[in-house]
């Protein structure tokens, strides 16, 4: 993929949202690490939403990877999730909520269950199979919900402010974590931060929110 | 926290409470016991056929009563959460609070219009062509009212836990691609499993002891709890011994049920949630709404059609001259009179004893003797919750025999077997808020130097008013509708509302009957609104 080819692209689509009108015509390029900045409540969340399908447009197209999947349901896009917190189902334990990534049902084979191991070691985690979250740190159980969506293998990975929850010494691991894993798979990815330090380490454009409107779009390397 | 001659003013007041109620229920057991003929002095005399019939029908139905409770709430709830914004939601979440505050002579009466042989049931049957009318009286007449007030109490408390679950874990299920199966599995399941062992313990000792409901339902010795069979050999055999066999099964049951709730462990605690509105993802497909619209709208038809049959049938009655009775009149005033002095007895009892936990929780050092007294002061509430109140009221009655005119002491008997009765609740409301102002409130009040009445005006009533309110307003009603005390007083001279409407509904004076319900149930609602909590309000003004 060049850098110039767009992975995910929200053409006209508005969205009423409460008094607010959002309006987003804006895209972002395939294998980069997109920042998304601007004010608390101006529509960064939403524009993630709007991508995940946890929202839909009242009127507009979302592509993404070049099909319309306006119309799909959260499953059915080639997207990851991450929240700033409850990513994980806090009654399963570390294997299972990752093995949720590779089957909803649950119905593992030998290899998905290797796959589960494989990606928790390359976040770190490994022999955390059995744990349960609530026995995790904040930043461990963001490091589960990563290695949830690297088996996942869906293109697209969306972090809503994942690290917000986090001290800054974690922050930055987790920062690092995530470039060595968008390298390695090529993954697109969006951030929404309110850090500028994020933006600066690790995005390779940001994009700048206001008032339910794209106001600037920068390409910082 | 605490000073130490506080500390010990609060330990002693809880432990001087606490005797208070031992001796209370043990004056009324010793009585009995020694009313107990001498001559059936053999252990086991009266262990015969028929005490181990009425506690194995006992056992069975309270099994079945929580099984089906709790069974046919699941998809209720389930459906509840997943269609978390459709128009008059709230008032179908509130009607499901509305069995708990009614009084169970109202709602026996209002199941009987339904069910009964010439309720509307049958009357579809019969325009079906069904010949053999459907009987209410005995197991399915207990397990229909049973249902009727545990089915909504389940359904809430499953309701509750879902919708506290973090609004994430709908978004992730549904970024994951979970289809409703692996969502019920892995999400929903799990967390109405949470509450499934504090809930069913709470039904089944609810069913097993259940009173008004089977002696109005049950139709007879084949369907008889031991509550109604100590009432029975009471009231009518006079056989205390029997009586006292029976209450001991009773109490031993219902420890063992306690108990094994301890060892499953507490009721999982809450945890925070995210925040703004649940948005649910899944359930778009035509066959869910159509289940979930059915499970909602059976749950409805079936709490609704009995308290719609109270209403209607108690308009339909002389309303005009029900209230212009002074045998009603007596009996509102009496009514009354024992609900306001029962809850502020109750509230009384259950502010020592919670402080005294409290005095105790802070001591850093805690004694074997003050564990103990804590462990006491815990369980107390809900161990006396167990004994009968029939027991109670019938050994009371021996006591003060001799000392006049029984009907006169028949008040304050009742009064203290009700706060009695209301006690576990009212420290069930109580514990949370009085635990928030020790902790929020308490040490700048002691800070400042502040005491007495201006303390109690300005910082105590305020923070603790709604909390004090609702606990008092619930024992009201607890008191307002209960039968089980009042049934082995109620005479010409004693006559209380409930009494009243049972002795009409045995007199088959059915409009009298109708109309009595109607104002008994509405007391009881109104006074149930007044303590409901106004968290729902507040989340709307909210979002």
């Amino acid at each position: 993929m060049t850098a110039t080819e767009e992975a995910i692209r929200l053409e006209a689509v508005r969205l009423a949202f409460g008094s607010v009108e959002m309006r987003f015509d804006v895209g972002f390029a395939a294998g980069r690490v997109t920042g998304i900045i601007g004010p608390s409540g101006s529509g960064k969340s939403t524009l993630l939403h709007l991508i995940a399908g946890f929202e839909m447009p009242d009127s507009g197209v979302i592509r993404l990877l070049g099909r319309d999947v306006t119309a799909d349901g959260p499953g059915m896009r080639p997207v990851s999730v991450i929240f700033q917190d409850n990513n994980l189902f806090a009654h399963l334990d570390v294997a299972t909520n990752v093995g949720l990534g590779i089957d909803p049902a649950l119905k593992l084979d030998a290899a998905g269950r290797a796959a589960v191991g494989d990606a928790l070691a390359k976040v770190g985690l490994r022999g955390f199979e059995k744990r349960r979250p609530p026995t995790l740190s904040g930043g461990e159980r963001q490091r589960v919900a990563l290695a949830r969506a690297l088996v996942r293998r869906r293109p697209i990975l969306l972090l809503d402010e994942p690290f917000a929850a986090l001290d800054p010494e974690r922050r930055a691991e987790m920062g690092d974590l995530v470039t060595a894993l968008q390298r390695e798979t090529g993954m697109t990815v969006l951030l929404v931060t309110h850090q500028p330090d994020d933006v600066v380490r690790l995005c390779d454009a940001v994009v700048e929110i206001e008032a339910g409107m794209v106001r600037a779009v920068r390409t910082l390397r | 926290m605490f000073a130490p001659a506080q500390r010990r003013r609060i330990i002693g007041g809880g432990a001087a409470w606490l005797a208070a109620l031992l001796a209370f229920v043990g004056a009324a057991a010793f009585a009995l016991w020694q009313a107990a003929p001498p001559a059936a002095g053999e252990p086991g005399a009266g262990f015969d056929a028929y005490v181990l019939g009425v506690a194995r029908f006992t056992l069975w139905q309270a099994s079945l009563s929580t099984a089906l409770s709790i069974l046919l709430a699941i998809p209720v709830a389930r459906a509840l959460a997943r269609r978390s914004a459709f128009p008059g939601r709230i008032w179908i979440v509130r009607l499901m609070a509305l069995p708990l505050g009614l009084p169970a002579l109202v709602a026996a009466l209002g199941i009987l219009e339904i069910w009964g042989r010439q309720g509307v049931v049958n009357a579809g049957l019969a325009a079906l062509g069904v010949a053999q009318p459907f009987s209410i009286y005995g197991l399915p007449g207990i397990l229909i009212a049973h249902v009727f007030f545990n089915l909504p109490l389940a359904a809430r408390l499953m309701l509750a836990e879902l919708e506290r679950l973090p609004g994430e874990y709908w978004r992730v299920s549904a970024s994951l691609g979970m289809g409703p199966g692996s969502l019920f599995r892995f999400v929903e399941w799990p967390a109405m499993r949470s509450v499934l062992p504090g809930a069913a313990g709470l039904i089944f000792i609810l069913c097993a002891t259940s009173f008004t409901l089977v002696l109005t339902l049950g139709g007879g010795p084949a369907a008889s709890t031991l509550e109604v069979a100590i009432y029975q050999a009471l009231r009518f055999d006079f056989d205390p011994r029997r009586a006292m066999l029976m209450s001991a099964l009773q109490i031993l049951f219902m420890l063992v049920v306690l108990a094994g709730l301890r060892l499953i462990g507490p009721v999982a605690e809450s945890g925070m949630t995210g925040g703004g509105a649940v948005r649910r993802f899944d359930g778009r497909g035509g066959l869910s709404i159509v289940g979930d619209g059915l499970a909602i709208a059976l749950a409805v038809g079936f709490v609704a059609a009995p308290l719609l049959a109270v209403a209607s049938s108690g308009l339909a009655a002389d309303l005009q001259r029900l209230i212009r009775d002074p045998l009603v009149h007596q009996a509102f005033m009496t009514s009354l009179v024992i609900a306001v002095s029962s809850a502020l007895l109750s509230l009384s009892m259950a502010i020592p004893v919670l402080r005294a936990r409290q005095g105790i929780a802070a001591s850093r050092r805690v004694s074997t003797p003050l564990q103990l007294l804590a462990a006491l002061l815990r369980d107390a509430p809900s161990v006396a919750l167990l004994v009968p109140p029939v027991v109670l009221g019938s050994g009371w009655f021996l006591l003060l025999r001799g000392f006049g005119n029984v009907s006169g002491f028949a008040g304050p008997v009742v009064v203290a077997i009700n706060a009695l009765m209301a006690l576990p609740f009212v420290c069930r409301v109580l514990e949370p808020a009085l635990e928030a102002y020790q902790v929020r409130t308490a040490r700048l009040v002691a800070a400042l130097g502040m005491g007495g009445l201006p303390a109690l005006r300005l910082v105590v009533l305020p923070v603790l008013a709604r909390p004090l309110l609702a606990a008092l307003s619930f024992a009201m009603a607890l008191s307002l509708g209960d039968l089980g005390a009042v049934a082995l007083f109620g005479s010409q001279d004693f006559v209380t509302l409930p009494w009243l409407l049972f002795s009409r509904m045995g007199a088959y004076r059915s409009a009298d009957a109708a109309g009595l319900a109607l104002i008994l149930a509405l007391l009881c609602l109104l006074l149930t609104i007044a303590g409901a909590p106004r968290a729902r309000n507040r989340e709307k003004e909210e979002s």
